[in-house]
């Protein structure tokens, strides 16, 4: 048998392993090696919290009790979820790296994949991979203020960020979080949102195009379009970050508003959804312009965004 | 005859270069078989050739044009089963794979630098190893042809090649000049090294000839100075609507294409409701779906957008993130396109004067 020494290809991959060719993968991850990048890790559903019609709060379990533990990730990364039999689907992480051995999920229910978990059951079994993509780089985030701009489900990974600042509180400045919804029916993580509103370390401004009969005696947000809550905050844009994710729409007027406070581009970071078959910048399906959303972001600067052609 | 350094032992002068007669290389492919499976150029109609493996060497086209589809198909089938699953027990790796050694003979310059760009996708952080299982087990054995008026693999840098592959053949009068890339390589000569001879200062001479010659013959030339910049700066051209109009989104253009890799992924389901498989299938961004995401909002609609993404992704994405253009110049897609769509007249256009602006700027 001819051996395959010195072929330049072997010595290639195994240069491949430690660091990539490819640039601006800045993403820290324990979990690199040769394991199959496709392989979803069987996981359980244990909890269900059916928070808002067809909105609902999965929380999950890996098997394998080690990577309870050592699933580590940023918040604004995302997972592929394999509802097992049907297929997969990118879903932001909407826990917090700050509160380990279980990760929640809140999907909404919108096509084939989704309609099926929402059929399962506590104890069932999924498969999960990942974390993948940039999410919030949190540490250049530490020491600035913190904008955080919600629209609809764009709550889910925000989420995730809000509860990693809040545990690392005394690391970031002022913390304002403006969160949209179409009815004061609509909004997520209500019990949460309550503590917050609650809470003298952030300013928790929410808005609604409607409020909902029976929540009209205890309503404590404002009615109208999320970019009327920018006269109730105070930001300084030199020391701010502004974080935003929801639909595509809102993008357009919140940027405009950003822009007119003089934020550097920089300091705007925005969640930007694609389609994705495999979440590790290999099946272009996710391509955005120049760029793979599933490992250049799904976080981008402003910057970077602008730069991109069909970007909203 | 010199020393080698590291040992002082005594090596012949053209260690890594042999000569073969033309009448010795069906039996030296037949010989191969103890190795692997032998993969190689046949006509299947006239004119249309493609990789076959070799059950007979006699069919085995030695100076063939271009194959239909590049070699890739031995690395990434166009659909595979990356796992089995069961509602029970999660994802696991399928039982069946394929782990034979294939030897491909016939492979040219500008499928060889395909390859070694597929390794690059396919390697990084996340390293498919279902590809390189198949590439470490596979012996390329290549081929200098001569461009026809399709090739532009001269304009791609594609047109030659060192290394990335085991042995490399190139056409004196009735012998091949062999070049020995690999000790793999070298072991596969020297199992039959009674068909092949030292070279001798005459196969230099020609083999210099030849190589000269052939540099002359490419006639298709595509600037790539500037060309990402210049891309950027026609991003709402003319023509890619012209394209768009007469582009079928039939997607051929991808599926042949050497460095095309996009792909989809899919779950079906066993008769029993329990049980099933995860495929994975090529895909091409000129099908109308590809960039489609929930809600239905589909960021590419038109077809112009999507040749135009393939186009850009290309030679700007591509390069941007490599530092080379995801395209040999190999021709196929012009070959294939049931549209008559020309890239090299697509680059000339956007390069040139007939360029008509939507708007002033
Ligand atoms: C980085 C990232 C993060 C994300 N985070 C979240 C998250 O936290 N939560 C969340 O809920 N979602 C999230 N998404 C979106 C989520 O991935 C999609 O909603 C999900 O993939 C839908 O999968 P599905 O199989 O259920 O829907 P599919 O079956 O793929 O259908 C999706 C949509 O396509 C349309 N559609 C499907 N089939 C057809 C057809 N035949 N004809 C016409 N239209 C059709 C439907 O309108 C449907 O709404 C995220 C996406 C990305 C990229
Ligand atoms: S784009 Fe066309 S010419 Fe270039 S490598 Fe692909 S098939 Fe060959
Ligand atoms: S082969 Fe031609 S017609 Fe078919 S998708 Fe490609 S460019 Fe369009
Ligand atoms: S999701 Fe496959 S490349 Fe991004």
């Amino acid at each position: 048998m001819p051996d395959r020494v010195g072929f330049d290809i072997t010595t290639a991959r195994t240069g491949f392993n430690t660091f990539p060719e490819r640039v601006g993968l800045d993403i820290l991850s324990e979990r690199v090696g040769k394991q199959d990048p496709h392989k979803p890790e069987p996981a359980r559903l244990v909890r269900i919290d059916p928070m808002v019609e067809d909105h609902w709060l999965f929380q999950f379990r890996f098997v394998e009790e080690r990577l309870n533990r050592e699933f580590s990730y940023r918040p604004g990364q995302f997972v592929m979820l394999s509802v097992i039999g049907v297929g997969e689907a990118p879903i932001s992480i909407s826990s917090s790296p700050t509160r380990p051995g279980m990760i929640e999920l809140c999907v909404r229910r919108t096509g084939r994949v989704t309609d099926a978990l929402y059929r399962l059951k506590e104890n069932d079994l999924v498969g999960i991979r990942g974390p993948y993509g940039n999410g919030f780089n949190v540490d250049k985030l530490k020491g600035n203020d913190l904008l955080i701009i919600a629209g609809g489900l764009g709550m889910a990974p925000l989420r995730s960020l809000v509860w990693y600042v809040l545990d690392n509180r005394k690391d970031f400045g002022d913390i304002n979080l403006m969160y949209g919804a179409r009815t004061s029916g609509d909004l997520l993580f209500k019990n949460e949102i309550d503590l917050l509103l609650n809470r003298k370390d952030i300013k928790c401004l929410l808005i609604v195009e409607r409020v909902q009969y029976e929540h009209r005696v205890n309503w404590r947000g404002h009615t109208g379009l999320i970019t009327d809550l920018f006269k109730h905050v105070e930001v300084n844009p030199k020391s701010t970050y502004a974080a935003i994710c929801g639909p595509p729409v809102m993008y357009k007027f919140v940027l405009q508003k950003l822009l007119e406070l003089e934020f550097s581009k920089d300091r705007i970071l925005m969640s930007l959804e694609r389609k994705m078959k495999c979440g590790i910048g290999k099946c272009a399906h996710c391509t955005i312009g120049y760029k793979y959303t599933c490992i250049h972001g799904p976080i981008f600067t402003y910057w970077d965004a602008m730069n991109l052609p069909e970007m909203i | 005859m010199g020393h080698s350094e590291l040992t002082g032992e005594l090596i012949p002068r053209h260690l890594n270069v042999r000569v073969i007669a033309k009448d010795n290389l069906e039996t030296f492919l037949g010989g191969l078989r103890e190795f692997g499976e032998v993969f190689g150029p046949v006509e299947k109609e006239r004119g249309a050739y493609i990789y076959a493996q070799l059950t007979d060497v006699k069919n085995v086209v030695q100076d063939a044009q271009r194959t239909v589809l590049p070699p890739k198909k031995y690395l990434y089938p166009q659909k595979e089963e990356l796992f089995r699953f069961s509602t029970q027990e999660g994802y696991r790796k399928p039982e069946s794979v394929d782990k034979g050694r294939k030897i491909l003979f016939g492979v040219h310059p500008c499928d060889i630098h395909g390859l070694s760009i597929l390794d690059k996708v396919f390697a990084g952080r996340y390293h498919e190893p279902r590809y390189f299982d198949r590439r470490d087990n596979l012996i390329i054995i290549g081929m200098n042809c001569l461009p026809d008026e399709r090739c532009f693999c001269y304009s791609m840098g594609t047109d030659w090649v060192e290394k990335g592959f085991d042995l490399f053949l190139t056409e004196l009068e009735d012998s091949y000049f062999v070049k020995i890339g690999t000790s793999c390589g070298e072991d596969l000569v020297h199992a039959q090294a009674e068909l092949f001879r030292p070279v001798t200062d005459e196969d230099i001479q020609l083999y210099k000839e030849r190589v000269n010659e052939r540099n002359k013959m490419f006639v298709n030339r595509v600037e790539l100075a500037n060309l990402p910049q210049i891309l950027e700066l026609e991003y709402e051209s003319e023509v890619w609507e012209e394209l768009g109009r007469k582009c079928l989104s039939c997607g051929a253009c991808s599926a042949v294409c050497p460095t095309c890799y996009c792909y989809e992924v899919y779950d079906v389901l066993d008769l029993n409701v329990e049980t099933g498989s995860r495929i994975r299938r090529w895909d091409a961004c000129l099908f109308k779906d590809f960039a489609k995401v929930a809600g239905g909002h589909n960021f590419r609609e038109e077809r112009s957008t999507r040749v135009k993404h393939r186009f850009y992704h290309k030679q700007v994405t591509f390069v941007e993130e490599f530092g080379r253009p995801s395209c040999v110049g190999c021709g196929r897609c012009v070959t294939q396109c049931p549209a008559g769509i020309n890239l090299i007249d697509v680059f000339k256009e956007i390069r040139g004067e007939k360029v008509v602006h939507k708007s002033a700027r």
